[in-house]
């Protein structure tokens, strides 16, 4: 079997290039932004007539909005360059800017009282310290303070030194350097909302999403992106969410995390992953992604999540993911109301807790799973490609699992109605398909078996992958069509 | 590399033996390069005549690059001032020992600023914020980011 042929199988056929989940992104590497940085930096200098590094320091006090900056410097260009922290008497065009000056006789350091410097520098307001005292002190505002404007040491004088100046202090310590440009450009990234830095720790990688940008259009896209330098550096660019939270938008996202975070306690005693069975009340460990249990004592079977009799599960009749709204008919008193609305809350947090849980079994169960295949491989003619199939569909089953999660909150804001319930059906069907596509990859495997397992575990990733595909566009158009009505207000909505 | 902050504290510590301190600061403690006690008192009229405060210098290996860690000491002979910039575990909001601080300020300059803090004060009371401030405050002042309200100190 060759590798394409393998990916056929798993190839959903795309109606377009763009789907409606999909958000039109660039990921940028450090150089590429630099690159437009400079771009600003040289329009601003041939603007002014003004040095590049004049230039930088001007787009940085007005945090890179070129527009202002302009109209401020045409207005008052002496006050706009002095609040900036350049000297007036810079001259406009640098020849040379050596910053540093031949000894001066019996120089003595006013911050580290070292008679025996020869080499000192100042800016152009002359204040004039010891070159050692000038790298501890840039070292340690880089460092130590993120900080990019190096002011001069003297009390009270606001000169920034330009970037010329910190070049040639911090020659010898290129990573002190390069943090300094980093922070330049962290600036230049979190002033222009287009574009987001990579949250992902010590990553340099940029997007730029310029339909993301306002705030208004979070109300109808799910900017999902990814910075290009590792697959799993996914983040939002909407919100500070980790990962990918689609179907569901930004502001309804973060409510219900919000929501979770306040009914922590309550909600707490759902992680276990211990019940005890309904019939014989013997404890039953959860340790696999499948909600399909049975009791080892009595053979009861059971759905892991709402504890009803496995057998509906299987039929037309799946309900295991809807909750029965009662009309608030036996809700009359104040007390019932509240635990008819903790129930209603329970029933979406114990769904949406329980994919993540899920999800988290079965990558540890696929670890064993993984192991005997590698056993397999040894022991029987199996190749390594031929046993690749069982990772794809943990993959795809994490990756789904993720979708439903978000669906559960998503559900739990939704109005009541035919729009709800067709978004339900799109919930139930892709979680049928993850659970029966769970329950296979927990199946005992043997060697002799594996090609009939191949077969329906392939089957099953491409369906699922093609309901997950549904829930997904069908939840985004919906967002595109102003589909969805709400049960509470909503960011963005009336 | 020598030690920056010792060097330029053995300097401190010179001219304030050869020169002595402004009227009302009087150096109490310094037998390293850690630590050193001050005491401070206002001088003339003001909300704070007849007393007398202990000021506390903590020297972080990096000063004067670095600002030192400056506060009142409290425990059970030592009082901070009651002032709208301290805070009652001695704590003191002032820009000059955060991002105003510059590497040319000395100990005693930093002393004489409090001091006239302290003597411009027109009504003694603690930052509106003070009790949840004590209640949270890090161990070191330097940890706190202050937000300097007023510009006057
Ligand atoms: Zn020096
Ligand atoms: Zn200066
Ligand atoms: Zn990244
Ligand atoms: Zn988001
Ligand atoms: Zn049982
Ligand atoms: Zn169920």
């Amino acid at each position: 079997m060759d590798m394409d042929a393998f990916n056929d199988d798993f190839k959903v056929t795309s109606k377009g290039k763009h789907k409606s989940y999909e958000i039109d992104y660039e990921s940028l590497t450090q150089g590429a932004v630099e690159k437009l940085m400079q771009a600003d930096i040289e329009h601003i200098s041939g603007i002014f007539g003004v040095d590049e590094n004049t230039a930088s320091l001007l787009l940085r006090y007005m945090n890179w909005n070129k527009e202002r900056l302009i109209e401020k410097y045409m207005d008052n260009a002496a006050s706009v360059t002095s609040s900036a922290g350049i000297s007036p008497l810079e001259p406009p065009t640098s020849q040379s800017q050596a910053p540093i000056r031949s000894s001066i006789e019996a120089f003595v350091c006013p911050i580290c009282f070292d008679d025996s410097q020869t080499k000192t520098l100042c800016l152009s307001c002359d204040h004039t310290f010891c070159a050692s005292c000038w790298i501890a002190y840039a070292t340690s505002k880089i460092r130590d303070d993120q900080e990019m404007a190096i002011r001069c040491m003297a009390e009270g004088c606001s000169l920034v030194a330009p970037d010329l100046f910190v070049r040639s202090i911090l020659e010898e310590d290129t990573t002190t350097w390069d943090r300094f440009r980093e922070l330049v450009i962290r600036h230049f990234v979190a002033s222009n909302p287009n574009l987001k830095y990579c949250p992902y720790p010590s990553c340099t990688h940029t997007v730029s999403c310029p339909s993301a940008s306002s705030k208004s259009s979070l109300a109808t896209v799910v900017p999902t992106v990814a910075c290009g330098a590792s697959a799993t550096h996914k983040f939002c660019f909407g919100c500070p969410i980790d990962g990918d939270h689609r179907p569901v938008i930004c502001g309804v996202a973060k409510m219900w995390l919000k929501k979770c975070r306040d009914d922590s306690e309550t909600a707490n005693w759902i992680k276990s992953n211990t019940k005890e069975c309904s019939k014989c009340q013997s404890t039953i460990e959860k340790n696999g992604g499948c909600n399909h249990m049975t009791c080892k004592k009595c053979k009861h079977e059971f759905c892991w999540v709402c504890m009803g009799p496995w057998i509906e599960h299987g039929t037309a009749w799946y309900s295991c993911n809807r909750y029965d709204e009662k009309d608030g008919v036996d809700a009359r008193d104040a007390q019932s109301k509240s635990r008819a609305s903790l129930e209603r809350y329970l029933h979406y947090y114990n769904r949406w807790a329980n994919h993540e849980q899920s999800a988290k079994l079965s990558i540890e169960l696929y670890s064993k799973t993984e192991k005997k295949m590698e056993e397999m491989q040894i022991t029987s003619d199996l190749t390594w490609i031929e046993v690749q199939f069982m990772k794809k569909a943990v993959d795809e089953v994490e990756k789904c699992r993720m979708t439903l999660k978000w669906t559960y909150a998503m559900a739990y804001y939704l109005d009541k109605g035919n729009e709800k319930e067709l978004f339900e059906d799109n919930q139930r069907d892709l979680e049928r398909a993850v659970e029966d596509l769970s329950e296979l990859l927990e199946s005992p495997i043997e060697a002799e078996n594996i090609p009939t397992l191949r077969q329906k575990v392939t089957d099953k990733t491409v369906y699922v992958q093609k309901r997950n595909e549904i829930v997904l566009e069908d939840t985004a158009n919906g967002f595109l069509e102003g589909r969805w009505q709400w049960n509470c207000s909503v960011d963005g909505f009336d | 590399m020598a030690s920056i902050s010792s060097r330029r504290l053995q300097k401190e510590l010179k001219e304030i033996k050869t020169e002595g301190c402004p009227v009302g600061i009087t150096l109490l403690e310094a037998e390293n390069f850690d630590k050193w006690l001050f005491s401070i008192e206002v001088m003339g009229e003001s909300q704070y005549q007849g007393e007398a405060y202990t000021l506390m210098f903590r020297f972080p290996p990096m000063y004067p690059i670095e600002s030192p860690a400056v506060q009142f000491v409290v425990d059970q002979t030592h009082q901070s001032p009651v002032h709208p910039h301290v805070y009652s575990n001695g704590h003191i909001c002032a820009s000059i020992l955060g991002t105003d601080w510059s590497p040319v300020l000395s100990v005693v300059s930093v002393c004489v600023t409090l001091q006239s803090m302290l003597a411009s004060c027109k009504k003694k009371e603690r930052p509106p914020d003070n009790d949840q401030y004590v209640s949270r405050a890090p161990d070191n002042p330097k940890k706190t980011r202050f937000h300097y309200d007023d510009d006057t100190v």
